[in-house]
């Protein structure tokens, strides 16, 4: 066991001295002591926490992205014929039906910029009601967020019907290797969207259960950018399975 | 239910809020804990299980039996998963990251509580389904943790490689989303929890290995994930992502045109980064305790910094090291070549910061700081090897042999798991109250140097002659029978180190119970965690704020009262 | 304690270095033309290595044990660290490292970025479970055509490779279990595999190469040293990897003809 002088005053180690009480400060949200939590504060973690979580579902299309690419341009040997050959093949999607799906979802992001605004206007209002005599009017607003649902859940079905067209026309997922990735890609981006509409039907619900208007702004703020998210993401794969074909 | 970004501040109450579905950091920090400390001892086993197959392959084991070819596969496959995966990336990250984060940086929970919680319990599901593959028909997969196709792609390349396989990727695939989940979280809770005055800059390299350690897996599990995918895909839905036209056993299969190759590179992506994801927050353990157990600052904190800052950087561009073999581009094979002895600088510069931290101090050596000492020296010994094997003229000799396992061994399965001992021997006091046994402690380090060193650094010898990895017997190549007497040596040496780890798991319980009772900073050490209470209470500070004057590591400062300053002391006006 | 740690880590220092420098387990004599370059290419990376080992294990031990905490220790000299120094090793490290990595790229690049020289002989080496095959195109230089379909690996020889027998060029393709190599004479290498990646290792012919599914890999070699070399499979195949094992005989260019022309005269 080390032996030392100490410089402290304590005898021995376990045994250490009360540290000094540190002093009050602020440093988080406040809601600490109890007060009125700072929802400035807690929107802009909540939008840093949607950025990490985009940027981990941008890796995964990155690399299915790569994986699209490799396997489209590398050839196999084939032994019959002593040379490489390539079998990417071709599928025949539904481009009238994607193109109207497409228009859905971008409508959709139209709407859900509207619903985001206006929740984040009621929250800004939303202090000025505690004022005695202050009315802010007819306070029934659009129902944005109950579109997007709509169109949401429209381009959805939308997507459904494509993969039946496919089907009719003779392409599953394991047709040719083109067939694959249309289908993973499309059904990877719909299992994302199908979450996008989960947390936006959980936003309109908070209105019903009496939440403070500005905690439902940040859901509703955070599902807005995940939601055009998605919709970029969207342009981006029926991009690639039109031009890289 | 509470939105995102909810900081509660009320105490749950009942058992199962209170340690089931906490959402209190702390508590979920130590469910991890003891998630890796189950699988950590699930992994030894089935490395005993391997060793004495090894040198003994006819033997017929008690309660196991005997071990076919297949089933020492298995035994390989699950053991290298099961302690990358649920101990490495557990206990460094889940358990203590998730445990001291907010402490050190002065907030009261993480980010997202919610989502911490779920996060250890997708990673119990996960671990769940893994253990499930050892249960069903045919067993658990045989093709290695790293899967490559077609052995991984196809049901009839052996037993285990049918339901076992699945299970095998459905478990990693779970595992990914917790990661995801648990990387989003602490990305948040750093830039945006810190407390007044605690600047980046200030930051313990604890908090700054857990952040960057989290970047890493918020950009390199997603990769995996497609690449879990992908290979489900080919095994059971007929596509050929990674498998070209091939027979098996005199069966032509329904694949054609698929790359194997894909596999590796976004494998590899991955595989990459994690094995930095499993050392940095060894890294930033071992730079705590060396400062505190010498009693002065950490040579060159930025440098410190910049390093792990570059490691992670340069930890993205050089999978393909792994790859030299592979049939990949040699042109390539020379880029990633030059990329990979770049990335050996920063590791030397921490080492060289670490001996510059004990250099001049006056070391204590309670058993943190053995481990601490313990990692260096490990961390050099494994380091080293990696410049052999990343030239590839080398790298022709030395790809998967026994060399590489030693490398890989000492690097992570020593150094990293030195860094989880230093870590439980010097936060135990904080989590439960008590210290540890210091006599057990001393003897379970020195057999566990010993022992491991006696077990790993003979694998270097292997490699070196020639001796294959992932052979569960030797007798077949004339040229490894000879080697048998250093493998019967490493086995013996295997024995007595497993059995010493038993010295530890009987010095935390006993002392959780009945250890001494511990002071609120019983080794004087200057970060957050030891300004508050033994163990902190539910919102870490007792409803005060901390305010951060101080960098992390004041200690020796000339002038000062004690040979320690702690972070909350008050301004001193020295700029320190 | 201190002391402990210092004869500790000496001890396991000295030791394994004395195992490394004695040689006692080392690279098996090489028997092949790039044996030379790679193997002190090898003893240059591992005496470098080895200094830096030695230094950073012995200053480890002796910093620990002279910086131990004692009733008559000076105070700890405060300091936050020194700039100069960590430009001044990282440099160093930075210009060691790149360099050791360059110096042994040139073989690299004389091994893979050119091709085999003219007149090499032609050798194509499948790979499957459990067992290796090697193919020689005979007098007309081609190999012939391969059919998934005609692959019976319980038949060995040609229909282990699925020959396509009717092919012009596979009527003088010879299939063998045993690997046979004329000394001194290039190797041009097609490395092909059946059902999953195996890889080609001869460690005395400083050789290795993974042979995968769906490629055709060619890679060449000089054996230099008449001789039998163990072939040991390198890369996870499944429940035989251990024993897919093989044999390379290096022997005179006569031996080589006539050994051939045996195999071409059993074929009739």
């Amino acid at each position: 066991m080390a032996t030392y002088t100490p410089t402290t005053p304590i005898d021995h180690i376990g045994r250490g001295h009360k540290p000094p009480a540190p002093p009050v400060g602020g440093g988080d949200d406040g809601s600490r002591g109890g007060d009125v939590p700072n929802y400035g504060a807690r929107l802009r973690r909540a939008r840093l926490g949607l950025i990490c979580g985009i940027a981990t579902v941008c890796m995964v299309f990155i690399s299915l992205t790569s994986a699209y690419i490799v396997r489209q341009g590398l050839p196999t040997f084939d032994g019959a014929s002593n040379s490489y050959v390539r079998d990417w093949g071709k599928t025949d999607l539904p481009w009238a039906l994607l193109a109207i799906n497409t228009a859905l979802l971008l409508v959709s992001s139209l709407t859900m910029e509207f619903a985001r605004r206006s929740a984040a206007r009621q929250a800004a209002l939303a202090p000025l009601k505690s004022i005695p005599g202050v009315s802010l009017g007819n306070e029934k607003s659009f129902p944005w967020l109950g579109i997007t649902v709509l169109l949401g859940i429209g381009f959805l079905a939308g997507q459904w019907l494509a993969w039946g067209e496919l089907h009719d026309r003779g392409f599953y997922v394991s047709t040719n290797p083109s067939s694959s990735f249309a289908f993973l890609l499309t059904i990877a981006h719909a299992i994302h969207l199908g979450g996008g509409i989960i947390a936006l039907i959980w936003a309109a619900s908070a209105s019903l259960l009496q939440k403070p208007v500005e905690a439902r702004r940040i859901v509703v703020d955070i599902t807005a950018w995940y939601w055009h998210f998605m919709a970029v993401l969207w342009v981006y794969i029926f991009a690639l399975l039109g031009f890289a074909r | 239910m509470a939105t995102p970004a909810t900081v509660h501040s009320h105490a749950p109450q009942g058992f199962i809020r209170k340690y089931i579905f906490s959402l209190d950091h702390k508590v979920i920090g130590i469910q991890y804990f003891f998630l890796a400390l189950t699988a950590v001892f699930v992994g030894m086993f089935l490395s005993l299980l391997m060793r004495i197959h090894m040198i003994w392959p006819a033997y017929s084991l008690p309660l196991v039996g005997e071990i076919k070819p297949e089933t020492y596969l298995s035994l390989l496959t699950m053991h290298g998963t099961i302690m990358v995966f649920f101990v490495l990336t557990t206990a460094p990250q889940g358990g203590f990251g998730n445990y001291f984060l907010p402490i050190q940086i002065g907030a009261p929970d993480m980010a997202f509580p919610v989502l911490n919680m779920l996060s250890f319990w997708t990673t119990f599901v996960g671990f769940v389904v893994i253990l499930a593959a050892f249960f069903v028909t045919g067993g658990a997969p045989l093709h290695g943790w790293t899967g490559y196709p077609p052995l991984s792609a196809l049901t009839s390349t052996g037993p285990g490689e049918q339901l076992g396989a699945d299970l095998w990727i459905t478990s990693i695939a779970i595992f990914c989303v917790a990661s995801l989940m648990g990387a989003l979280n602490f990305i948040t809770t750093t830039l945006d929890l810190r407390a007044k005055g605690m600047t980046m800059m200030r930051m313990p390299l604890t908090v700054w290995s857990w952040f960057i350690t989290a970047i890493l897996g918020l950009l390199a599990f997603g990769v995996l994930l497609s690449a879990g995918i992908l290979l489900l895909m080919d095994r059971n839905l007929g596509t050929s992502f990674y498998v070209p036209l091939v027979v098996v056993n005199g069966v032509v299969m329904g694949h054609k045109g698929g790359s194997p190759l894909l596999w590796q590179h976004l494998f590899w992506f991955f595989g990459h980064p994690e094995v930095y994801i499993a050392i940095l927050p060894g890294m930033g353990v071992a730079s705590q305790i060396l400062s505190t157990f010498s009693r002065k600052p950490i040579f060159g904190y930025r440098a410190m910094v910049y390093a792990m800052l570059s490691i992670g950087f340069f930890g993205f561009m050089v999978w393909g090291h792994h790859m030299f073999m592979s049939g990949m581009s040699p042109y390539s094979a020379f880029a990633f070549s030059l990329l990979t002895m770049c990335i050996g600088v920063p590791s030397a510069i921490k080492t060289f910061n670490w001996l510059g931290t004990m250099y001049k101090g006056r070391l204590r050596f309670h058993t943190p700081m053995l481990y601490a000492i313990g990692f260096v020296s490990l961390f050099v010994s494994g380091g080293l090897s990696g410049p052999f094997l990343a030239q590839p003229v080398l790298d022709i000799q030395l790809h998967d042999t026994y060399f590489v396992v030693g490398h890989f061994h000492l690097i992570m399965g020593v150094a990293a798991i030195f860094g989880i001992f230093a870590a439980t021997y010097y936060w135990f006091p904080k989590m439960f109250g008590r210290m540890m046994n210091e006599p057990l402690g001393k003897i379970h380090f020195f057999i566990t140097l010993a022992g491991t060193y006696a077990i790993f650094m003979p694998m270097h010898y292997l490699g070196m002659a020639g001796q294959t990895r992932r052979y569960s017997q030797f007798t077949e190549v004339a040229y490894q029978q000879k080697l048998l007497p250093l493998q019967t040596f490493m086995t013996y040496a295997a024995i007595i180190t497993i059995a010493a780890q038993f010295i530890f798991v009987i010095n935390l319980f006993w002392s959780m119970f009945k250890g001494p009772k511990a002071s609120d900073n019983p080794w004087e050490c200057t970060t957050l965690e030891w300004t508050t209470t033994t163990p902190p209470p539910h919102d870490n500070f007792g409803g005060v704020t901390p305010v951060v004057n101080h960098g992390p590591y004041e200690y020796g400062v000339p002038g000062a009262a004690r040979d320690y300053v702690m972070q909350t002391d008050p301004a001193t006006g020295t700029g320190h | 304690m201190g002391l402990a740690l210092l004869l500790l880590i000496w001890l396991i220092t000295l030791a394994s270095t004395y195992f490394f420098v004695a040689k006692t387990w080392w690279l098996p004599v090489g028997a092949a033309a790039s044996a030379g370059f790679i193997d002190r290419q090898f003893t240059l990376t591992f005496i470098i290595m080895g200094i830096v080992f030695l230094a950073a294990q012995l200053g480890l031990g002796y910093v620990v044990w002279r910086y131990r905490e004692s009733p008559s220790s000076p105070p700890v000299t405060y300091s936050h660290g020194n700039t100069t120094l960590e430009i001044v090793w990282t440099a160093l490290t930075a210009v060691l490292f790149i360099g050791l990595n360059l110096m042994g790229s040139s073989v690299w690049a004389s091994q893979r970025f050119e091709p085999a020289e003219a007149g090499a002989v032609q050798v194509e080496v499948t790979g499957m479970q459990f067992a290796w095959y090697f193919r020689y195109p005979g007098p007309d230089g081609k190999y012939g055509a391969t059919s998934v379909k005609l692959m019976d690996p319980s038949a060995g020889g040609e229909a282990a490779v699925g020959l396509n027998t009717s092919d012009a060029a596979a009527k003088d393709d010879v299939v063998t279990g045993t690997m046979y190599l004329p000394v001194n004479r290039e190797v041009d290498l097609s490395l092909r595999a059946v059902d999953v990646i195996h890889s080609f290792f001869v460690p005395s012919l400083r050789f290795k190469q993974d042979a995968v599914p769906g490629l055709n890999i060619h890679m060449h070699f000089k054996p230099t040293a008449i001789g039998e070399y163990e072939i040991a499979c390198a890369e996870l195949c499944g429940l035989g990897h251990y024993k897919m094992h093989g044999m390379v005989h290096v022997v005179s260019q006569e031996d080589f003809d006539k050994w051939l022309a045996a195999r071409e005269a059993e074929k009739q």
